[in-house]
């Protein structure tokens, strides 16, 4: 008894004692070598263990014995477990840390996209930049076109990417195509994009090479992305120069749903009398709508988003007709409706699996008054999309998914012409369907390969296409990729041949794309060239057919530039864009650069934020080389060019916080210096006479003045610049 | 003989357990203190592999944790910052101390102090989203624990830091540091090693407050 009690008491003492100490010693490596410092080293569920010094080296000393486990962590690194047997001996132990997944690490596809994201990831633009481009006026579409591969098109709203023309971009949102992005407007005098900003916290602009999940764009694709519910309730107030807004935003309490709405007016006859106009108004332009959206989260990864849109425009005035020697004006007035509707649902399923569903409905009705005639023409596009993605291992995805298209497009014209009565009407109804598988497979986290399709059918043009897309991107370094891209890209032909009767097929572009980036948080630089092909392009034949029998191509190269670390508070880009373009296309006699490319196009965008001030400004300087122009006194058809374009734009902003109401002073200009700025010519029939197409103001400038309220939105939580 | 073995078993168990019980007491109280002396990264860094490797071995507490998401934390203020990396990092162990004592109004403290780190990798875009999450969990720590100063501290930081066109400033601060200052002085941690950083900084700010502060009568008050 006396016995069994002592070893009892010498087994408990025995817990409570060290029998031996163990001295590990070593230096923490990563596979390349490199020393790693503060790195964590100690024994599995024991406090013993220590941090490796600057140099890597470590040693400590283990109260344990027998087999135990050592584990060596560091941020960045994968834990490495290491078993051991402890003896009292000294033991040496050079732990090497693999290095762990991390998303910044991990290659990107980027040939041919330039992405302006808030989410953590290094984008070249954040949503905000968009905004506070001096230039756009707020305009999404302005502010890309600071942007390399696309081009200064002033008389236009569109976007015209590496040789293509407007009709050659896409506009998408949340994946669904949106058939009238921009304003209705005549064709001489450019409009701006229809959605506003805010609405967005995602901006793709692809200049080529684009995702098999894209189709029916020869040359670009813009998609935007929705955002998901807001941050809190919020109201908004917009006063302006031109019109008056109010909005309201309701998140609820649990913050799984949010509904929200507003409604706008603008009215430019204030304006106009102030600044007088080169066309004479009939009708000032006016716009009145709204939109409203209505977003639910269905689970932890299930959200539900509506988003719907309405506008009425008016606009009228007359010009004097340059064929008219007695003063006779030429009238134009457009009267335009718009509904677009976008409802999308996504979920994941299960750990794998992404479910992506989607449906829109829209339509646009133009009526145009003529001198002589009158319009009406009106598109509607209903559509339906899935898209399912899965992940294979850490990184690698596949997508598949198809889309379906009804589009309904009528265009009635009447009119006297030499005491002759028109009245026709053209109709076109196209069902389009189309679907697509991509892989991202990655070889290793710096190489990323990129294999997709697309297959094509349209009831219209009665022909199914299958068109191959593939990029493949290396990692170079931490911040810099290389990448090359390849794909073929089918698109309809534009809505004037749809709607007539002798209709020719679908037109294509190839894209080979090579481009290398390198970016950091405060550094971008981006270098791309490419060539474009174009097949197919429609042509008007002598006996007034039209048939694909069209070519051409693009070539040439992008470069852009961001810093925003040099100057203190400043942040600029520089974009370049070099394009050597020659198409065979309608009416052209032979392969000839089209109206709308321009050789060299250069911006320089500047941002500066005095916080003494709080006043936030910029400016954007364009240039772009002259483009050709019709002179039919000229043999050689489209061997004219305009003058360069030049145009400097500058905005500020003043902000306070007064109580709970966050306020915005904003006041932009363009065309500051008033640079002459020439579109093209028009000719009188007699070619006597010719005419400048030029911006609508006298000097081309246009004034902007805006106070913001936003109310319910505490900014002093919200831009905390926090190091204490 | 077999009540015997049990009774010696159970005092010899709970000797154990008592003295490693003071084992950790100990090692936390002193690694407590050198978080109290230091804003080096380096060091910090140290020290939350330290509360880390105490946390591998003291699977029910959540004070290792917890303190080793402050260091994370507290690492995001020195220049050479990676301060997504590390709040990620911050987060995992709060998540962990989280399960282990929900709704703690200490925890919830240093969530939001995670979230206002965030916002300085760029105030433009994220201010918004991590201001308005930072300022919720400030609210939600308040209502865990009304004696708890922490929050009405960095209440204080935030407007401290926000520019005054956007509502914050000096002016706007000071009554947060000052209502964080009364209840710093009543404020009695739960034990030796629970969370009581805060007053020393707290202090400092005040007087950056007043140091600049324009109204003059404000400053002479609060020197008396």
């Amino acid at each position: 008894m006396k016995r069994k009690f002592t070893l009892c008491i010498i087994i408990l003492l025995g817990i409570h004692s060290t029998f031996a100490q163990t001295k590990i010693s070593g230096k923490v490596t990563d596979q390349k070598k490199q020393t790693i410092p503060g790195a964590n080293i100690f024994v599995k569920d024991s406090y013993d263990g220590i941090s490796s010094s600057p140099d890597g080296t470590y040693t400590f000393i283990a109260n344990d014995t027998g087999e135990v486990t050592i584990l060596t962590s560091f941020i960045g690194y994968e834990t490495l477990e290491k078993k051991i047997k402890l003896n009292g001996k000294e033991i040496t132990f050079n732990p090497v840390l693999k290095e762990a997944f991390n998303e910044l690490k991990v290659v990107t596809i980027s040939a041919g996209t330039i992405e302006a994201s808030d989410e953590r990831r290094t984008t070249v633009l954040k949503p905000l930049d968009i905004v506070t481009t001096a230039g756009g006026l707020g305009d999404i579409n302005g502010a890309l076109k600071t942007l390399p591969g696309a081009q200064q098109v002033g008389e236009s709203a569109e976007l015209f990417v590496r040789g293509g023309t407007g009709a050659e971009t896409k506009t998408m949102i949340d994946g669904m195509v949106v058939n009238n992005p921009f304003f209705s407007s005549n064709p001489d005098i450019a409009s701006r994009g229809r959605f506003s900003p805010f609405i967005f916290k995602g901006t793709v602009f692809s200049t080529g090479g684009y995702s098999a999940q894209y189709g029916q764009a020869m040359s670009s694709v813009l998609a935007l992305e929705t955002t998901d519910l807001p941050d809190r309730t919020s109201s908004t107030v917009a006063l302006s120069s031109v019109g008056v807004g109010v909005g309201h935003n309701h998140l609820w309490k649990k913050k799984k749903m949010s509904a929200g709405v507003d409604v706008n007016y603008t009215d430019l006859s204030p304006y106009f009398s102030l600044v007088k106009q080169t066309p004479e108004y009939t009708t000032k332009p006016q716009f009145a709508g709204g939109a409203m959206n209505f977003r639910k989260k269905t689970s932890a990864s299930g959200i539900i988003k509506f988003y719907g849109y309405f506008n009425l425009s008016s606009l009228g005035f007359k010009t004097l007709s340059i064929d008219s020697i007695n003063g006779f004006k030429n009238l134009f007035e457009l009267d335009n409706q718009n509904i677009y509707t976008n409802l999308t649902y996504k979920e994941r399923l299960g750990e794998k699996w992404v479910l992506n569903v989607g449906a829109s409905y829209s339509t646009n009705v133009d009526k145009i008054n003529l001198s002589f005639d009158t319009i009406r023409s009106q598109s509607d596009l209903t559509q339906g999309r899935l898209v399912v993605s899965r992940g294979i291992g850490k990184l690698s995805i596949i997508r598949f998914g198809g889309e379906y298209q009804y589009s309904f497009d009528k265009f009635d014209i009447k009119g006297v012409s030499h005491n002759y009565y028109y009245n026709t009407t053209t109709k076109a109804i196209d069902n389009y369907s189309a679907e697509f598988v991509e892989a991202d497979i990655f070889l290793s986290q710096k190489l990323v390969l990129r294999l997709g399709g697309r297959g094509e059918y349209s009831t219209l043009m009665n022909n199914y296409v299958v068109a191959p897309r593939t990029s493949v991107s290396y990692k170079l370094g931490d911040y810099s990729t290389f990448s090359v891209a390849y794909g073929q890209f089918y698109q309809k032909p534009e809505r004037t041949f749809i709607l007539s009767s002798r209709l020719p097929d679908y037109n294509k572009s190839t894209h080979y794309i090579a481009n290398i980036q390198k970016v950091d948080n405060f550094h971008t630089l981006r270098l791309e060239v490419y060539y474009k092909k174009y097949d197919n392009l429609t042509i008007y034949n002598p006996d007034s057919t039209r048939t694909n029998g069209g070519y051409g191509y693009a070539q040439g190269l992008d470069l852009f530039w961001r810093d925003k670390k040099t100057f203190k508070g400043v942040d600029y880009w520089i974009s370049y864009t070099y394009l050597d373009t020659k198409r065979m296309y309608l009416y052209y006699p032979k392969e000839v650069t089209p109206p709308f490319a321009a050789e060299h196009t250069a911006t320089l965008v500047f941002k500066k934020f005095f916080d003494k001030l709080n006043l936030s400004t910029g400016f954007t300087y364009s240039f772009a080389s002259g483009r050709p122009y019709y002179n039919p006194k000229n043999p050689e058809f489209l061997g004219d060019r305009t003058i360069d374009y030049n145009s400097l734009g500058v905005n500020c902003a003043y902000l306070r916080q007064i109580k709970k109401c966050f306020a915005v002073l904003a006041f932009a200009v363009t065309n500051v210096l008033g640079q002459n700025q020439v579109f093209g010519y028009r000719y009188s029939y007699d070619y006597k006479r010719k005419e400048a197409i030029s911006p609508p103001a006298s000097n081309g400038r246009f004034f902007f003045l805006g106070l913001f309220l936003s109310f319910g939105q505490d900014r002093s939580k919200e831009v905390i610049d926090n190091n204490n | 003989m077999k009540k015997m073995m049990t009774i010696v078993a159970l005092i010899s168990t709970t000797t154990y357990a008592t003295a490693q019980n003071k084992k950790f007491i100990e090692t936390m109280e002193h690694n407590i203190a050198i978080l109290d002396t230091t804003r080096d990264a380096s060091v910090l860094q140290n020290q939350a592999n330290m509360f880390e490797r105490i946390g591998n071995a003291e699977k029910n507490e959540w004070l290792p944790k917890y303190y080793a998401a402050y260091c994370y934390v507290n690492m995001t203020y020195s220049p050479k910052a990676d301060i997504d990396t590390w709040c990620d990092k911050a987060e995992s162990f709060l998540k962990k101390a989280d399960s282990m004592s929900p709704n703690n109004s200490e925890i919830i403290t240093l969530k939001a102090q995670i979230a206002s780190a965030r916002i300085s990798v760029n105030p433009m875009t994220r201010g918004q989203k991590y201001g308005t999450m930072a300022g919720e969990f400030r609210e939600q720590a308040k209502k865990l624990d009304a004696t708890n100063p922490r929050p009405y501290f960095l209440d204080g930081t935030a407007y401290f830091y926000t520019p005054p066109m956007f509502g914050g400033g000096k002016d706007k601060a000071k009554p947060s540091f000052e209502k964080a200052k009364t209840m710093f002085e009543t404020f009695k941690p739960a034990s030796s090693i629970a969370p009581h950083w805060g007053k020393g900084s707290n202090e400092y700010y005040l007087k950056q407050c007043d140091k600049d502060s324009t109204d003059k009568k404000d400053s002479t008050t609060e020197k008396k």
